[in-house]
């Protein structure tokens, strides 16, 4: 079993600024770039945030440390979400965020592993589980501490890949393995359910011998709870379930389609950093 | 002492017939006996691919994906991304499942993983058109990164094992199922991008990896009764290939035949191909290699009914005379 790797307790409302801070910054850069993926980022960004500043042991000193939690996110394109955490935390200079999709910068399109901070280039569906579960395996064949923890898109359990990683997880009673379902509910061509139905995501799961955290994805609370509860899991790998919305903490994104894969409006910025309690003027 | 001296040292002699699989199980084993960094893995055929003799041996650094060959793909990048040296293995048609995530997962992201397919092409024989691997070759060399060996007998799939682990990133070796000749004794070594001209000649450049090489051998002794002079190349690295021996043997000898276990697009005619008219060497190639989906019978039948034969070599071969 993984050590307790609870590296800081930060209060409910500093996560949330965070949060909000992360959220502002995603719009920027997407933004600027032209292009993005802000809905799914959004969504994620709750629960991403108590993740990487309360219960990772990891850091930028701590990139070659073999006993780090390792970090994939497996719905890549959601890149925004997690390049606002990583330049917060001092991965990279957040002046790269101006540079996002940029011929020469260094933030992708998708995550990629040239990036500080980056442990797999992903962009293309349903790889990161089993990665995380090679992760995991070599961890414990070499004795080293740490979780492998990936971020998967709901749409993304569409991909058969996954499933043949599901099963492998609880077959080797990989209790160092945490899988994070963002339950958003909407996909690129319109709701999972009317594109091909993907529910009951956790009884799916828990059939197939993980232990499953549900919770509402949004209420930092909560998020917090069921990851405090995972850390105590022994002999499987854990599968979180969290409620989300796509484009959620913005009122006129959330549940929206159009807002997984194109970046905002001069008008919509100037709603949605109103939402968020940011001055933003058009540069 | 090289991994070749090992192993003939078990017994394998000139001559004897082995199929090119028992020569990866043999030399995974080997490598695995020397680097403890090597894990390997297996999509529920590894008795048959010979991984299992890894298994036996070492069980801890052995995983068993089932018959998930994805997954086997994806599981062994994430070992890879923390320090291992995973070789994975299965059927080369059913690797081709997991080609995307071998793409986009380990190629792309340059990481240290080895895979070798076995049953490749039609030395599978009687299980048919869906184990005969025919376009395994030409997809894995087409990705960047990616290096791509056909070794041409059991010694040299042992030892291109080895050279699979010194090289740092992702590697392909395609074996084979049926016994054939072994070629190299305990002076061979196996290094990427070199050929080994095993037979010198001043008429025809034969150029064959696989259980074509020793195919090409009978054929260059048959053309010699007819007074050709037929130099056989073995050309095992695909990829990196030996361009400057195709050259040379190719502005030699003005007429290149290549022969294997493959279709005629994408695999070493191809290679071959790209090198003589990259260095515009005025020379005719001719590709012999499979065109078409394919159907069970013996290796020996389905050479013949798909023309990749020693008689069809030889036709195409002594067709030098009217050049």
């Amino acid at each position: 079993m993984p050590e307790a790797t609870t590296v800081q307790s930060r209060s409910i409302e500093e996560l949330k600024e965070l949060a909000r801070k992360a959220r502002v910054a995603v719009l920027n850069m997407t933004y600027d770039a032209g292009s993005g993926h802000p809905g799914g980022s959004f969504s994620m960004q709750d629960f991403l945030v108590s993740l990487y500043y309360n219960h990772m042991h990891m850091s930028p000193e701590l990139v070659d440390d073999p006993n780090r939690d390792v970090f994939v996110l497996s719905k890549g394109h959601c890149a925004p979400g997690l390049y606002a955490i990583l330049g917060e935390q001092g991965y990279y200079d957040k002046k790269e965020f101006r540079r996002l999709r940029r011929l020469g910068g260094l933030l992708q399109g998708h995550v990629d592993r040239k990036i500080p901070g980056i442990e797999m280039s992903t962009g293309s569906l349903g790889m990161g589980l089993g990665f995380a579960n090679g992760v995991a395996l070599a961890k414990r064949a070499a004795g080293h501490t740490g979780r492998a923890i990936v971020v998967l898109g709901d749409g993304e359990l569409q991909e058969g890949n996954i499933w043949e990683s599901a099963m492998t997880a609880p077959h080797y009673k990989l209790d160092n393995v945490w899988c994070i379902v963002d339950w958003n509910k909407v996909q690129i061509d319109g709701p999972c359910e009317d594109v091909k139905g993907i529910d009951p995501v956790g009884a799916k799961f828990a059939a197939f011998g993980w232990h499953v955290i549900e919770a509402d994805g949004h209420d930092m609370a909560a998020v917090e709870a069921a990851y405090a509860e995972a850390e105590q899991i022994t002999g499987k790998p854990v599968c979180f379930v969290f409620d989300t919305k796509k484009g959620g903490g913005v009122s006129f994104m959330e549940g929206k389609a159009d807002y997984h894969g194109r970046a905002l409006t001069q008008e919509e910025m100037v709603a949605a950093m109103k939402e968020l309690g940011e001055d933003w003027e058009v540069a | 002492m090289g991994v070749a001296t090992q192993l003939t040292q078990q017994g394998w002699k000139l001559g004897d017939k082995v199929a090119i699989r028992d020569g990866y199980g043999k030399g995974l084993l080997a490598a695995g006996e020397q680097f403890d960094d090597i894990v390997a893995l297996d999509a529920d055929l590894a008795g048959s691919t010979r991984s299992n003799w890894f298994q036996d041996k070492f069980p801890e650094r052995f995983t068993q994906m089932g018959i998930a060959e994805q997954d086997m793909v994806v599981t062994a990048a994430g070992m890879a991304h923390m320090g291992q040296v995973p070789f994975a293995s299965t059927f080369a048609t059913f690797l081709q499942r997991g080609w995307e995530q071998i793409r986009n997962c380990v190629a792309r992201q340059n990481l240290n993983v080895k895979f070798c397919g076995s049953h490749g092409g039609l030395m599978t024989g009687q299980d048919g058109s869906s184990a005969h691997a025919l376009e395994d070759v030409g997809v894995m060399r087409t990705l960047p990164n990616m290096n791509v060996v056909v070794p041409g007998d059991a010694v040299e799939a042992a030892g291109a094992v080895f050279a699979m682990y010194q090289h740092q990133g992702p590697a392909y070796m395609r074996s084979t199922r049926a016994a054939v000749p072994v070629l190299f004794d305990e002076d061979y070594t196996f290094e990427w991008g070199k050929g080994t001209i095993l037979r010198d000649g001043d008429d025809v450049a034969l150029i064959a990896n696989g259980p074509h090489v020793s195919i090409a051998m009978d054929v260059a002794a048959e053309a010699a009764k007819q007074d050709l002079d037929v130099a056989v190349i073995s050309m095992a690295s695909v990829k990196p290939i030996d361009e400057a021996l195709v050259q040379k043997m190719a502005r030699h000898c003005g007429y290149v035949v290549t022969a294997e276990d493959h279709f005629r697009n994408n695999g070493l005619g191809t290679a071959v191909a790209e090198c003589i008219a990259d260095a515009g060497i005025p020379a005719p190639l001719r590709r012999i290699g499979v065109s078409r989906f394919t159907t069970s019978g013996t290796p020996e039948e389905l050479y013949r009914h798909f023309e990749v034969d020693d008689q069809k070599i030889l036709k195409v071969v002594t067709e030098a005379r009217r050049v």
